[in-house]
């Protein structure tokens, strides 16, 4: 494959996102653009192991594992890459974390979380990865992997 | 036990000792909780859950602060419930809330510095009921454990019911939850029943092996869909002469108000509870007043 987006010299690339996927990833992440920092999103590559799959390259950030866990929930397949001085220093997968605070927002519309008075950041818990099922922290109501993706889609 | 949020957070071993509590609060008049101030904050109306409450305070010798709704509060004037729990936690040593939304008293537990007891949260908890209901039972037939228990009503919005099936299933009994099709338990629910359940839609199938038959209402402020509310309505209704083919010692019982699922030719059969179960309350809160206040 030849090189799209060339090589960072420090900071992080998201490999093997699902295809499609990139944009809601960068979405999540939540990343601070305002800066000089340079993000590369690569969209419908060919991918071995994937057949296509998105990349996402963070110039000059390392992303933390709790930053790049969340992706987990729309990309599980996900491989997280350190560089720094154009090598890969760490290499590791995403995790849905055990607490996903503040990302999603509870589909029970009488949650508190919802109450139209109230601004409570809605937090959730994981109850399982496979399938993916998390549980709202105040109210109890689940939501899987169908309702969630959805929701991010917005 | 600081907070009461559900009847899930609460063991096995921690409702006995409240159990045992309860049954030294019967009858009593003291001034156990003297100087200490219980808000009653009642977002959502209540009968028997916010007089028993308050009535155990105050047979403790405590004093009760609070509001039955939010008319005529600042809450009208559209103050936050978070900013109302603020206000209430500096007046009181005690929080009993209760609130149509659910996830509520967990949110109030996470502002509050006083405990937090959950008085009914929307369709999701209402530990207190589960409480004082297990409790009845106990005392009626001195352990829980063997039981064969049935659950009626509306198992999937019925707050009381979810709250008195996760409490039931800490003990080794046989349930059978009984709804139409539209009102069985939710998932989320369903998944943490520990023991054997059986679901069905057939009462008189089941009745013969039960010793408690728990009678639900199907509430209709808990529909969001009012026609799905017209096709349940009076599913059930629980005669004197339909209890014939049950067993001698079985126990009927209910978290009131009934709205016709017990007919009241039940009352004056050896198998009504229900009113037992109401009076119940009041020991069960003061016990549970003086658990989380610590004056054990």
């Amino acid at each position: 494959m030849s090189l799209i987006v060339r090589r960072i010299k420090d900071g992080t690339v998201i490999d093997h996102i699902e295809a499609g996927e990139a944009l809601r990833v960068l979405k999540i992440l939540d990343l601070d653009l305002s800066g000089e920092n340079i993000v590369a999103v690569v969209m419908n590559v060919e991918s071995r192991k994937m057949g296509r799959k998105d990349i996402v390259k963070v110039e000059g950030v390392e992303l933390t594992p709790e930053q790049v866990n969340k992706i987990a929930l729309i990309s599980p397949r996900a491989t997280i890459n350190i560089v720094r001085n154009y090598q890969v220093v760490e290499k590791r997968n995403v995790r849905i974390p055990d607490r996903v605070d503040g990302i999603i927002r509870c589909s029970n519309p009488t949650c508190i979380t919802n109450h139209p008075r109230e601004s409570i950041r809605a937090v959730f818990l994981k109850v399982s990865e496979d399938p993916l099922i998390l549980r709202c922290y105040y109210c109890g109501n689940e939501m899987g992997r169908k309702e969630i993706v959805e929701q991010l889609s917005r | 036990m600081k907070d009461v949020i559900s009847i899930e957070d609460v063991s096995r071993n921690e409702l006995e000792d409240l159990f045992s509590l309860a049954d030294e609060m019967r009858d009593r008049r003291a001034d156990d909780l003297k100087g200490k101030i219980m808000a009653s904050a009642f977002f959502e109306p209540s009968t028997r859950t916010r007089l028993s409450f308050e009535s155990a305070m105050k047979r403790l010798g405590g004093e009760v602060i609070g509001f039955s709704s939010s008319e005529g509060t600042s809450i009208d004037k559209g103050e936050s419930f978070s900013d109302t729990i603020r206000m209430l936690d500096c007046y009181s040593d005690v929080i009993v809330v209760r609130h149509r939304y659910e996830g509520a008293a967990r949110r109030a537990a996470e502002i509050a510095e006083a405990p937090v007891i959950n008085a009914g949260d929307g369709r999701r908890n209402h530990p207190t009921q589960a409480m004082l209901d297990l409790y009845t039972i106990w005392r009626k037939f001195g352990c829980i454990d063997g039981l064969t228990i049935g659950v009626l009503g509306d198992l999937k919005y019925g707050r009381a019911a979810n709250s008195f099936i996760l409490g039931v299933s800490k003990y080794k009994v046989r349930l059978k939850l009984i709804s139409p099709p539209l009102l069985r338990i939710r998932p989320e629910v369903r998944s943490k029943i520990g023991v054997d359940f059986e679901e069905t839609s057939n009462l008189e199938e089941v009745l013969p092996e039960l010793d408690v038959l728990y009678v639900t209402r199907i509430q209709k402020e808990r529909f969001s869909d009012p026609s799905e509310y017209e096709k349940v309505k009076g599913s059930y209704r629980i005669t004197a002469s339909m209890l014939r083919k049950a067993k001698e010692d079985l126990v009927v019982m209910h978290p009131l108000p009934r709205v016709g699922e017990i007919d009241v030719s039940v009352d004056a059969t050896k198998h009504a509870l229900y009113f037992e179960q109401a009076a119940n309350g009041v020991p069960v809160r003061m016990a549970l007043l003086k658990v989380v206040l610590g004056v054990v």
